[in-house]
């Protein structure tokens, strides 16, 4: 089931480190108008993979803090190992299977992915992980099946986000049965071949590139196979604003701000504007999923 | 207590708020450049401008409140917190303009579109005439009492900053609620009727320098 999907995206798109820091310094040096002009450039040329810097020191995990460096400093203290993660619902093998067990025999692949957030800053994430699907298979998914659930673990000791309730926890997120059946839909357990930094939700983490990023739930203490859509903390928080499906799509607007375009990490104080692509890109692996649905309405 | 910090007051200028002020918002400018304000500067400089913006309107605020209850005249020190305060929430408009948004449709969009830049675009649009009237010139041409008049502003103008903090973000985080809060206490506290310490001047007496 591995290898369902190939990079466009590969290391080779990778500017050399050292050039592209050097881009950078001129592109400051230059100041906005460069900057500027260079958005009117082709989209292939911001495909560049962010630095494990960037996308390890920049992140979205509320359990430590809503600050954008919060993870990165407070992190530290997540215990990772041992680690199992509760397989129930509507499957064959139920059980609480050790993280080794679920990933034994499968194939761990690299996956270059643009990552979108919802709040219209991106990165784009060389990620290696294992399909869903893959992992799906070995746990027998029953016919009644429609959607699947995840759950972010609790450790309030060392996550001073849960002890302060910002948002409630444990974070939870959803998929539709295609959706997580999708070969694109991918269980990350690392970043550029190493282990997945706590920060960005160790030791396995979804990631579905289609979708705002508060969707790719991180680390994941349960997956449950149900008959019924599964609740979303963000759609749970604000409805309105956070819909069950959550694809990145341009034309709809987040109710506070437009969706029209983004900002890629890394590019400093002048960085361009970049247009936000439908699907985040991935229009032609994943459109086919919503034939005939409303996307305004099921946002 | 309160005589004696007065007292020592008197000897220390308002003039070193404004340089400052304007070393730290080009300290701030210089850290996003130099890539210490994290990966996506913009931002992170965007929300620092607005939050010294926030803590300097709230202090302005807080001058009358303090004189009122602990006696501390702080007032010779107001208009300097006021402009700077001008200054920070220009410099935050003008990194979301041009560094943040890069369009001038997109600008307008936004502006029409989100409440919550409605609001602070309102409160800045409402700091306009309290700066350009924030000299004795102005205080003399205004009269004391029309200057006192149009100065109240300031609540509204504060009051929107505040909410376009809180209604910008995601989630509960403590902060812009905190900011909130003290905000609404301190205009709260200019209903409570005055208990003046003898021989002081009223509440919203105009003190020039």
């Amino acid at each position: 089931m591995a290898h369902r999907w190939t990079n466009t995206l590969t290391r080779a798109d990778a500017t050399p480190k050292a050039a592209w820091l050097n881009r950078r310094q001129i592109m400051a040096g230059m100041g906005g108008a460069a900057a500027l002009l260079a958005a009117g450039q082709g989209r292939a040329q911001e495909l560049v993979p962010n630095t494990l810097e960037q996308i390890s020191s920049y992140n979205n995990y509320y359990e430590f803090g809503v600050g954008k460096d919060d993870p990165a400093r407070n992190a530290g203290g997540l215990v990772t190992q041992p680690w199992s993660i509760r397989v129930d619902g509507l499957v064959d093998r139920p059980g609480d299977y050790a993280l080794a067990d679920l990933l034994e025999g499968l194939t761990v692949e690299e996956r270059i992915y643009r990552f979108r957030c919802v709040e219209a800053w991106s990165m784009v994430v060389p990620w290696n992980g294992v399909e869903l699907a893959d992992v799906l298979a070995k746990v027998g998914v029953q016919s009644g099946a429609r959607f699947v659930a995840f759950e972010t673990v609790v450790q309030p000791e060392v996550m001073p986000g849960v002890r302060q309730r910002v948002i409630p926890f444990p974070y939870v997120e959803g998929l539709r049965l295609d959706e997580a059946m999708h070969p694109l839909t991918l269980l990350a357990t690392g970043i550029y071949g190493q282990p997945m930094p706590n920060q960005n939700g160790a030791p396995i983490r979804l990631v579905v590139p289609w979708k705002y990023g508060f969707k790719s739930i991180k680390s994941i203490v349960r997956i449950t196979l149900t008959d019924s859509q599964p609740p979303a903390s963000w759609n749970i928080i604000n409805g309105r604003e956070y819909g069950f499906y959550s694809n990145v799509n341009p034309e709809v607007s987040h109710p506070r701000w437009s969706q029209a375009s983004e900002r890629q990490i890394g590019g400093g104080l002048f960085s361009p504007r970049i247009d936000t692509l439908m699907f985040n890109g991935y229009e032609a692996e994943v459109s086919g999923l919503y034939a005939g649905m409303d996307l305004r309405a099921n946002y | 207590m309160a005589p004696a910090i007065n007292r020592a007051l008197r000897h220390v200028p308002a003039w070193p708020i404004y340089g400052l002020g304007a070393a730290w918002l080009a300290w701030l400018f210089w850290q996003g450049l130099t890539g210490a304000l994290g990966p996506e500067p913009i931002n992170a400089l965007e929300r620092r401008y607005g939050e010294v913006a926030l803590w300097l309107l709230i202090a302005g605020l807080a001058v009358t409140p303090l004189r009122v209850w602990s006696g501390v005249s702080l007032l010779k020190y107001r208009r300097a917190l006021g402009l700077t305060a001008f200054g920070f929430v220009v410099a935050h408009l003008l990194v979301w303009a041009v560094l943040d948004l890069q369009s001038l449709s997109r600008i307008g969009g936004e502006i029409v579109k989100r409440p919550y830049i409605t609001l602070g675009f309102a409160g800045f649009v409402l700091l306009v005439p309290l700066a350009v009237t924030s000299n004795n010139a102005s205080i003399r041409r205004l009269g004391a009492l029309g200057w006192r008049k149009l100065h109240r502003l300031t609540y509204a103008a504060v009051l929107l900053g505040a909410v376009h903090y809180v209604w910008l973000v995601k989630g509960w985080p403590v902060e812009p609620f905190v900011y909130l809060a003290l905000v609404l206490a301190l205009l709260a506290l200019r209903l409570v009727p005055a208990r003046r310490p003898q021989g002081r001047p009223g509440p919203g007496a105009v003190v020039k320098g």
